[in-house]
C-alpha cells in the first residue's frame, strides 16, 4: 500500500466531507490580534541562513530576517536593511548603506560587519554551506571557498558600520534582486561567534526581521511574535504569526478546511479544480519550467533535427488541460512568464514570444524524415526516464502516446527513485529524462545559464561555445536594453537547438481565507507575512 | 535466572551488532548521497562538505568512527537538518510516539483479551461471531483507510475531535485508534484461540468437576495458560507502536519518530538512518527478551535455564 494510494483516498475522503461541511465561513471582525495561521510545507533544514537550501527553510527565514534588500509586490528590488546603494560605472562596485534604525530582536545596531561576517563564514570551506554558490557573484567567493584565497580576499568589506562595500567578480545588474535572497541574510556575529549552536533554538536566536521567532516543535509547528525591535515595527500588523509544520498536502488541506490555518501551499493536484470552483484556492503563475532533456551525446539525439521533431510531435495543450489540469502554461519557450522585459511592465516571454507551434504534426514529420528517419523508421528504441512519481507517471504515459501516434516511435518508460535518479541524470546516463527548474531570482538568467556548457545543472550535456559567449555578455553587460536583447538572442540560439524539450511552465496553487490581507507574494515563490493580518 | 540472563545480553549485543554493520553497509551502497540534490553542488562545495562530515573518509576508517561514537551514545548529527543531532531527533520525537504509542497499547491489549474472552466463552454463538468478523476487519483495513474514516466522520461530521496537529488529548483520540485497531484485533483473536484450546484440556474439566466457580476457572486456569502466544506478539508489537507509525503519524502530522524511518531513506540521511534502525532494534530486542521473562511468571513449566528448575 503506498502513500499514493493513500493520498488518493484521503482526497477522495475529504471531497466527500467537504459536500457534507459545505462553505462554512464565519467571517468575523477581529483585530490584528488574531494570529495569522500559515500551513507550512515542512520542516526546515536549519534556520542559520548561511545553511539554508530550499522552500520550507526560505518561508521562515523570509519573515524572521531582513537583507539589504527586499522585494516588493511587483518583483523589484527595493530597500530594507539598507536604505539606498551606490553603483561604480563599471558595474563591479556595490556599496551598500545601511540604516542607522536598523536593529536586531535584542537591540543592537544591525552593522555593516554582521553582513560582511555573514557573507565570509558562509563562503569559508570548514563551514560546508550548501548554498555557498550563491556567493560566488562575489569577487573571490568561489576562491575563497574552494580554498584558493583567504578570507580577506572576498569582496565584502564593513567600511564602517553603516556601509558595506561589495565587490563584484563580474558586474551583475541584477545584484540588487540576488541580496534579497536569504544566503545574502545577515549573521549577529557576537551571538554566533559565542556559541555554534545558536541556531538551534528560538531562545538562541538573534534576528532581524518583521517577526521573531519563539517556539519550533520539530516537524510540528512554530510561533512568531513581532519583532518590536525591527526599524520598520509601524507596519507590521500581525502581532502573531503561527505556522504549522505539515508534509502530508491531504492533511493540509483538511487543516485548511477544518479552520485550523489561514493560508497554505501547494494542495494535491487531483484537489485543484474543486478548491478553485469553491473558491478556496487561487492559481499565480511561478517562475518555473518542466521540461525533457534529450541526452545530445547519444544518437538519435545528437541530431537537432530530431530533438526539434519530438519536440514539435506533443500536445502541450492536451497535457495541460487533460493530464497535470493545474492551468499551467503550455510552454514554447524556456524562460517562464514573469520577468520584466525591456520597457516597464513588458513581460520577457511575452516580447519573446513563441518559438514553435504547439502539436505541429506536420513539420515534426518533415523534420524526422530530413533527419534520415522517415515516419520513425530506423530509430533505435527510445527509453522515457523519469522519478517515481504519479505526476511525472502519468506526463510521460501522455507523452508516450503522443510520439507514438505522431511519429511512430516506440518508447520504453523507466521510472528511478529520486536519488538514482538524480545521480544517473547528471552522469548523462539517460536518452530522454524529465527536467524542471525553479528561477532562484527574477531574471532571465536564472534559466539561460543552466544551459551553459559548464553548468552542473545542464543535463542535457549540450556544449555550444556560442552560447556560453552570450551568457557571458549577459551576465556582464550593464545596459539593460542591451542586455535584455542579448538574453532574446541566447534563448533564440537555445531553441534552434533544442537540447531540451519545454513543456510548461508551472503555476503555484495555494489555499488562501478570503479574510487574509496584505501578502506580498512573489514570482519566486516568496511569501512576505511582513504586512499580512487576518480581518 | 542470572546465567541466562548474562547470555542474553551477550546474544543481544551480537545482534545489535550485526543490525549496525548489516545497514551501515547496505545505506552506503544504495545509490546517490545525502548531498545529491537537484540543484547539483559544484565539485569544491561538495567536498567541503564531505570534509565537514567526514564523508571524505575511507569507509572502514567511517565505520570505526562510527562504532566508536556508537560507545558514547553519540549518533552523530543529521545531514538533512543541519542543527540537529541524531540524538535530538530521538529525543523530540520519541516521547511523543510514547505517549500516543502507550495509548494505543492500552486500547488495544485490554480490549483486545476482553474480546477475546468473550468471544471464546461464547464460541460458535453471535457474540463470537460478532468479535470475529470485527477482528477480521481490524486485521485487513490498513491504518491509512480507518484513519480517513475517522477523520471524516469524528472531524468533519460531528466535530468531536481536530482532523490533525498535535496539542493535547483530545489530538490523541484519533490516532491512537488508527493505531490500535490491528493490534487489538490480532490480541482477541490470539486470546480467543487459546483460551478454547485452554478450556477442552483435562485439567479444566477437573477443576471444574471439583466445583470451582466459573470466574476463578477462566482467571487461574485458563486466561494464564492462553495468554502464552498474546505475550510473545505483545513485546514485538509494543516496541513497534512505541516507535511510531510512519502513516499514522504522517496522516495526522504527529511529531514522532515514525516518520523518520521511511523519509530518512529518502533523504540518505546515513545517521539518521542508522541511529533510528539502532534505536528501534535495542527496543525489539529488550521488548523480547521481557517476554521471554514473563514466560516463567505464566507457565511454571518453563525454564530459563537448561537445566535446574525454577
Amino acid at each position: 500500500m503506498s502513500l499514493k494510494k493513500l493520498c488518493s483516498l484521503m482526497l477522495a475522503i475529504t471531497m466527500l466531507s467537504t459536500f457534507v461541511i459545505g462553505c462554512s465561513s464565519t467571517a468575523s471582525k477581529v483585530g490584528v490580534d488574531k494570529p495569522l495561521r500559515f500551513g507550512q510545507l515542512a520542516e526546515p533544514e536549519s534556520l542559520d541562513p548561511r545553511l539554508a537550501t530550499g522552500q520550507p527553510e526560505m518561508q521562515f527565514l523570509l519573515q524572521m530576517y531582513e537583507g539589504l534588500t527586499t522585494y516588493d509586490a511587483n518583483n523589484n528590488a527595493v530597500p530594507a536593511a539598507a536604505e539606498k546603494w551606490d553603483v561604480s560605472p563599471d558595474g563591479l562596485t556595490y556599496t551598500f548603506h545601511i540604516r542607522k534604525e536598523a536593529k536586531w530582536s535584542n537591540g543592537d545596531p544591525v552593522t555593516a560587519q554582521d553582513f560582511e561576517y555573514a557573507w565570509r563564514t558562509l563562503l569559508s570551506p570548514e563551514l560546508g554551506s550548501r548554498y555557498a554558490e550563491m556567493l560566488f557573484y562575489v569577487k573571490n567567493g568561489e576562491a575563497y571557498n574552494s580554498g584558493k584565497a583567504k578570507a580577506e580576499d572576498v569582496g565584502v568589506k564593513a567600511i564602517d558600520d553603516n556601509t558595506l562595500e561589495v565587490t563584484l567578480q563580474e558586474p551583475t545588474p541584477y545584484f540588487p534582486q540576488l541580496t534579497a535572497c536569504y544566503s545574502y541574510f545577515p549573521v549577529h556575529k557576537k551571538t554566533a561567534e559565542a556559541d555554534p549552536n545558536w541556531a538551534s533554538d528560538p531562545k538562541t536566536m538573534v534576528t532581524n526581521g518583521p517577526f521573531t521567532l519563539t517556539n519550533w516543535v520539530h516537524n510540528e509547528k512554530a510561533e512568531f511574535v513581532k519583532n518590536e525591535n525591527y526599524w520598520d515595527a509601524s507596519k507590521v500588523k500581525s502581532k502573531k504569526l503561527e505556522f504549522a509544520i505539515v508534509e502530508n498536502n491531504t492533511t493540509r488541506v483538511s487543516l485548511f478546511e477544518n479552520d485550523q490555518v489561514d493560508i497554505t501551499l501547494d494542495p494535491p493536484p487531483s484537489e485543484i479544480e474543486r478548491l478553485l470552483s469553491e473558491k478556496k484556492a487561487v492559481i499565480e503563475p511561478q517562475l518555473a519550467i518542466y521540461y525533457y532533456d534529450f541526452n545530445v551525446n547519444k544518437a538519435p539525439f545528437d541530431n537537432p533535427k530530431v530533438r526539434k521533431a519530438f519536440t514539435l510531435a506533443i500536445d502541450r495543450d492536451a497535457i495541460v488541460s487533460k493530464v497535470t489540469r493545474e492551468s499551467q502554461k503550455p510552454a514554447a519557450a524556456f524562460v517562464p512568464f514573469g520577468l520584466p522585459d525591456m520597457e516597464q511592465g513588458s513581460d520577457f516571454r511575452k516580447a519573446g514570444g513563441d518559438f514553435y507551434k504547439d502539436n505541429d504534426i506536420e513539420t515534426a514529420k518533415k523534420l524526422l524524415a530530413e533527419a534520415g528517419y522517415p515516419d520513425g523508421k530506423g530509430l533505435p528504441p527510445i527509453t522515457l526516464t523519469y522519478n517515481t512519481h504519479e505526476g511525472h507517471k502519468a506526463i510521460a504515459e501522455a507523452i508516450q502516446e503522443m510520439w507514438k501516434k505522431n511519429l511512430g516511435v516506440q518508447v520504453e518508460l523507466e521510472n528511478q527513485e529520486w536519488k538514482v535518479f538524480i545521480k544517473s541524470r547528471a552522469a548523462g546516463d539517460y536518452q530522454v529524462a524529465r527536467d524542471g527548474w525553479i528561477g532562484d531570482f527574477p531574471d532571465p538568467l536564472t534559466f539561460l545559464s543552466l544551459l551553459t556548457s559548464n553548468n552542473g545543472n545542464n543535463n542535457s550535456h549540450w556544449k555550444n561555445p556560442q552560447f556560453d559567449q552570450l551568457i557571458k555578455q549577459a551576465k556582464t553587460t550593464s545596459d539593460p536594453a542591451a542586455r535584455i536583447k542579448i538574453m532574446h538572442d541566447a534563448e533564440k540560439l537555445l531553441m534552434d537547438e533544442m537540447p531540451v524539450m519545454p513543456i510548461y511552465h508551472y503555476t503555484v496553487a495555494y489555499m488562501i481565507k478570503p479574510n487574509v490581507k496584505g501578502l506580498v507574494h512573489t514570482v519566486t515563490d516568496y511569501i512576505y507575512f511582513k504586512e499580512a493580518y487576518v480581518e | 535466572m542470572l546465567q541466562y540472563v548474562s547470555k542474553r545480553a551477550l546474544s543481544m549485543v551480537l545482534v545489535l551488532y550485526i543490525v549496525i554493520t548489516a545497514t551501515f553497509l547496505l545505506m552506503h551502497s544504495i545509490p546517490g548521497g545525502p548531498f545529491t540534490t537537484e540543484k547539483q553542488l559544484t565539485p569544491e562545495v561538495l567536498r567541503n562538505i564531505n570534509a565537514r562530515y567526514h564523508l571524505d573518509d575511507p569507509l572502514w576508517k567511517q565505520y570505526i568512527d562510527y562504532m566508536g561514537n556508537i560507545l558514547k551514545f553519540d549518533l552523530g548529527p543529521s545531514f538533512k537538518y543541519q542543527d540537529r543531532t541524531v540524538n535530538n531527533i530521538i529525543a523530540d520525537g520519541f516521547p511523543v510516539s510514547i505517549q500516543l504509542g502507550t495509548f494505543a497499547v492500552l486500547l488495544a491489549v485490554p480490549f483486545g483479551i476482553s474480546a477475546g474472552i468473550l468471544a471464546s466463552l461464547r464460541h460458535n454463538r453471535p457474540l463470537d461471531y460478532i468479535v470475529m468478523s470485527s477482528s477480521t476487519l481490524g486485521i485487513s483495513i490498513p491504518s491509512f483507510i480507518l484513519a480517513s474514516f475517522l477523520i471524516y466522520f469524528f472531524a468533519f461530521k460531528i466535530k468531536l475531535f481536530p482532523a490533525a496537529m498535535w496539542n493535547g488529548f483530545s489530538y490523541m483520540i484519533l490516532p491512537g485508534i488508527s493505531l490500535a485497531a490491528l493490534p487489538m484485533a490480532v490480541v482477541a483473536r490470539l486470546t480467543r484461540s487459546g483460551m478454547l484450546e485452554v478450556l477442552s484440556q483435562d485439567f479444566i474439566r477437573t477443576a471444574k468437576a471439583k466445583g470451582v466457580g466459573k470466574g476463578l476457572i477462566i482467571y487461574r486456569h485458563a486466561l494464564k495458560n492462553s495468554l502464552i502466544p498474546v505475550v510473545t506478539y505483545v513485546g514485538p508489537m509494543t516496541a513497534g507502536i512505541l516507535t511510531g507509525s510512519f502513516v499514522v503519524e504522517s496522516i495526522f502530522n504527529i511529531p514522532g519518530l515514525g516518520r523518520y524511518f521511511v523519509t530518512s531513506i529518502y533523504n540518505r540521511d546515513y545517521t539518521v538512518i542508522l541511529g533510528i534502525t539502532i534505536f528501534y532494534s535495542a527496543l525489539i530486542v529488550i521488548f523480547n527478551f521481557l517476554v521471554d521473562i514473563a514466560y516463567v511468571f505464566l507457565d511454571p513449566r518453563i525454564s530459563l535455564d537448561k537445566k535446574g528448575d525454577s
